[in-house]
């Protein structure tokens, strides 16, 4: 329950905090209304006088923490090939066992992964275990549920971290639920409370309105998911050592359980999948590009505008989207123009946009366009004219011609992914 | 057939303005609606409904207000509808939410398939359909975009980063969608009317379905808010200077370093 003590004195600044509208003003005190408050702590942490509290009982469900150490990823591969995320996460996973002074676990399901053990060795881990099963190089909730909520079971982790991926946010809250704990989702920032020698997760909400730091304190593991590219991947020691243990996985088996052969080390699965009630079958995997236009969800977005000349030069505005992977946006002039579909529009009668990049070509920064574009986290402008506004809200701006400007780029960054 | 949806009201967090001065959100005029990907999934019911019969319940957990959205629902063609709102529910994260929805769809029970969206647009979390399914014991069908039904069976499609992969498993199933799914439909006239006129939304609270106390809500979540913070979008406004390619090379540097790229 949210308490105000009555030690407020009336100044409502957490009636203008409150996301959710839940607190107003009566009789010169701050009086919440429950049905609204979600408790997400926004208020207590504005309070000038500390006069609101939430209060919590311990959890019944909690668990002893203190059997809990070590810091895990769960690394995923794409036919035994490590994803980029992955490797990201271990980069990250050191640097939080280091400060827990901790080993680094890395937990690789597939059917051939030598190459991928040495690679996570060379990426920072101490320890890698792999399971390898025939049944394990396709992603299944079922069964990497049972392989891993085991281990986790067994082994015992005080942190695990996966990355945002469809499969990892497929598998991720199968698995915390399975084993009872929290899960923090697209956290973009880790960091270690050294005092509580607790996980700090921080991670966008309300739309990316809002950030929010999350903890997990009375249960183990402490679990989250990353997005590919929020972390940064340190480069690979090749020279490094670390213990590399094979696991055996017997998933086409009607055995039950799991069994422990050897202390410390799981040397056999027998999960439980009959063929009968097994699993989803997979009838096939397509691999294509992305069509679909998604300029809410979208990461990065180029967007042209007028500069752009004519429909024919939002070529080069493609090009670059392409190379980046990127959703191609567009200004409503060029809209209003026809030089590009409605859907493209960015701004206050289009989408409202918040992706990490945003790169303005030939837009002068119309209020209307800003106001649906300005919450991104970084914003590259690209004009001829430097009195445009758009040079105001941008972080970096070029003044310049965006045919000539916009090649490079694209040929700059194809040169950095190949 | 009996369908489930699960739903949640939220925010519009489209319409969320910044007070940039004040670093507060604005909500005035921000309306509460169906999150966008459950209106999906009500679609998605309520149109294996019309085709294989059989009958189609919302649920949803949040405050009373949240009867409006399970109106909604109704009209677009569920036939009933349960709130499970409760005081000792609040401050439940998505461990605590997806106990207390599965036991109250374990109390509704003899279910063959349940539809969730795959994500709220206030948490952005993607948490609660498979906790569920987990709790249920139930196999789970993450982002479809295509649903077929045949027989005991179900196909679908499920989109991946590239690509799509077609999956086929055994009812019951927990199914979340994406928006991609189909269109919702607008709700009836005669459907407003009806979801308006009659009562049936029901309100369980925790007495009305078999729960464990130790369970629900803040107490028991796992995760809790340590804080929030509106994130300052500072910008540098640093024009780069020199040549073209002075100019692309440094940028990407500084992009590097940052880790934008």
């Amino acid at each position: 329950m949210l308490v105000i003590k009555d030690t407020c004195v009336g100044c409502s600044v957490c009636v203008e905090k409150c996301p959710y509208d839940a607190l107003r003003m009566e009789a010169g005190v701050a009086v919440v209304d429950m049905d609204k408050c979600t408790l997400c702590s926004a208020c207590v942490k504005v309070c000038p006088v500390d006069a609101i509290e939430i209060e919590k009982t311990e959890s019944k469900t909690a668990v002893d923490i203190s059997e809990y150490s070590g810091v895990w990823i769960l690394a995923e591969q794409r036919n035994n090939e490590l994803l980029n995320v992955s490797l990201e996460l271990v980069s990250e996973g050191r640097k939080l066992a280091d400060e827990l002074n901790e080993k680094l676990t890395a937990v690789v399901l597939g059917s051939d992964l030598s190459k991928a053990g040495k690679e996570l060795v060379a990426q920072g881990a101490d320890q890698v275990y792999i399971i390898e099963d025939e049944e394990l190089l396709q992603y299944r909730t079922a069964p990497y549920t049972k392989v891993v909520a085991e281990l986790i079971n067994k082994c015992k982790p005080e942190i695990v971290l996966l990355g945002a991926t469809h499969n990892g946010r497929d598998l991720g809250p199968r698995v915390s639920a399975r084993i009872n704990t929290g899960l923090t989702a697209d956290c973009t920032k880790l960091e270690i409370d050294k005092e509580r020698k607790i996980l700090l997760q921080t991670r966008p909400a309300f739309g990316g309105n809002l950030m929010a730091t999350i903890i997990c304190p009375e249960h183990r593991p402490q679990m989250s998911t990353v997005r590919p590219g929020v972390m940064t991947r340190e480069k690979a020691d090749y020279a490094r050592t670390g213990q590399i243990e094979y696991l055996d996985a017997d998933i086409n088996d009607n055995d039950l359980g799991a069994e422990v052969t050897k202390e410390g080390v799981i040397l056999k699965f027998n999960p439980q999948f009959g063929d009968e009630d097994l699993l989803t079958k997979i009838v096939q995997i397509v691999k294509e590009a992305q069509k679909s236009i998604n300029l809410e969800q979208a990461d990065i977005i180029v967007s042209g505008g007028r500069g752009v000349g004519d429909p024919e030069g939002f070529s080069v505005i493609k090009e670059l989207a392409d190379t980046l992977n990127a959703e191609v946006g567009a200004s409503r002039a060029v809209v209003d123009e026809g030089w590009i579909d409605k859907e493209h529009q960015v701004g206050q009668t289009g989408k409202t946009v918040k992706p990490r990049l945003y790169i303005a070509c030939g837009i002068s920064g119309a209020i209307q366009h800003r106001a649906g574009m300005s919450n991104s986290d970084v914003i590259i402008a690209i004009n001829t004219d430097q009195e445009a506004s758009i040079f105001d809200i941008c972080d970096y701006g070029i003044v310049g011609d965006l045919h000539k400007v916009v090649p490079m780029l694209t040929k700059a960054f194809s040169d950095k992914f190949n | 057939m009996k369908i489930i949806v699960c739903i949640k009201q939220v925010p519009d967090t489209n319409e969320v303005k910044i007070d940039q001065d004040k670093g507060t959100l604005i909500r005035e005029g921000v309306p509460s609606i169906i999150n966008p990907e459950d209106k999906n999934g009500i679609e998605a019911a309520v149109s294996l409904k019309e085709k294989f019969g059989g009958e189609v319940i919302v649920i949803s957990m949040g405050p009373p207000q949240a009867k409006v959205a399970l109106k909604e629902a109704l009209a677009m063609g569920a036939d009933e509808a349960i709130l499970l709102s409760d005081r000792t529910f609040a401050g439940s994260d998505t461990w605590a939410t997806a106990y207390t929805i599965s036991q109250a769809i374990k109390e509704i029970g003899d279910y063959d398939l349940i539809f969730c969206g795959r994500q709220a647009i206030d948490g952005d979390t993607a948490q609660v359909g498979p906790q569920i399914a987990e709790n249920l014991n139930l196999n789970q069908l993450t982002y479809v975009s295509k649903v077929e039904l045949l027989d005991e069976k179900v196909k679908a499609r499920r989109e991946l980063e590239q690509g799509y992969s077609e999956l086929e498993t055994k009812l019951p199933v927990l199914i979340t969608v994406l928006e991609s799914i189909n269109k919702p439909r607008y709700a009836s006239i005669k459907g407003i009317v009806d979801a308006h006129t009659t009562q049936k939304i029901k309100i369980w609270t925790a007495d009305d379905f078999e729960v464990d106390m130790d369970k629900l809500g803040l107490d028991a979540s796992p995760t809790q808010v340590h804080e929030t913070f509106v994130p300052k979008h500072e910008k540098r406004g640093e024009i780069l200077e020199g040549s073209y390619e002075d100019i692309v090379d440094n940028l990407i540097k500084k992009l590097r370093s940052e880790n934008v790229v």
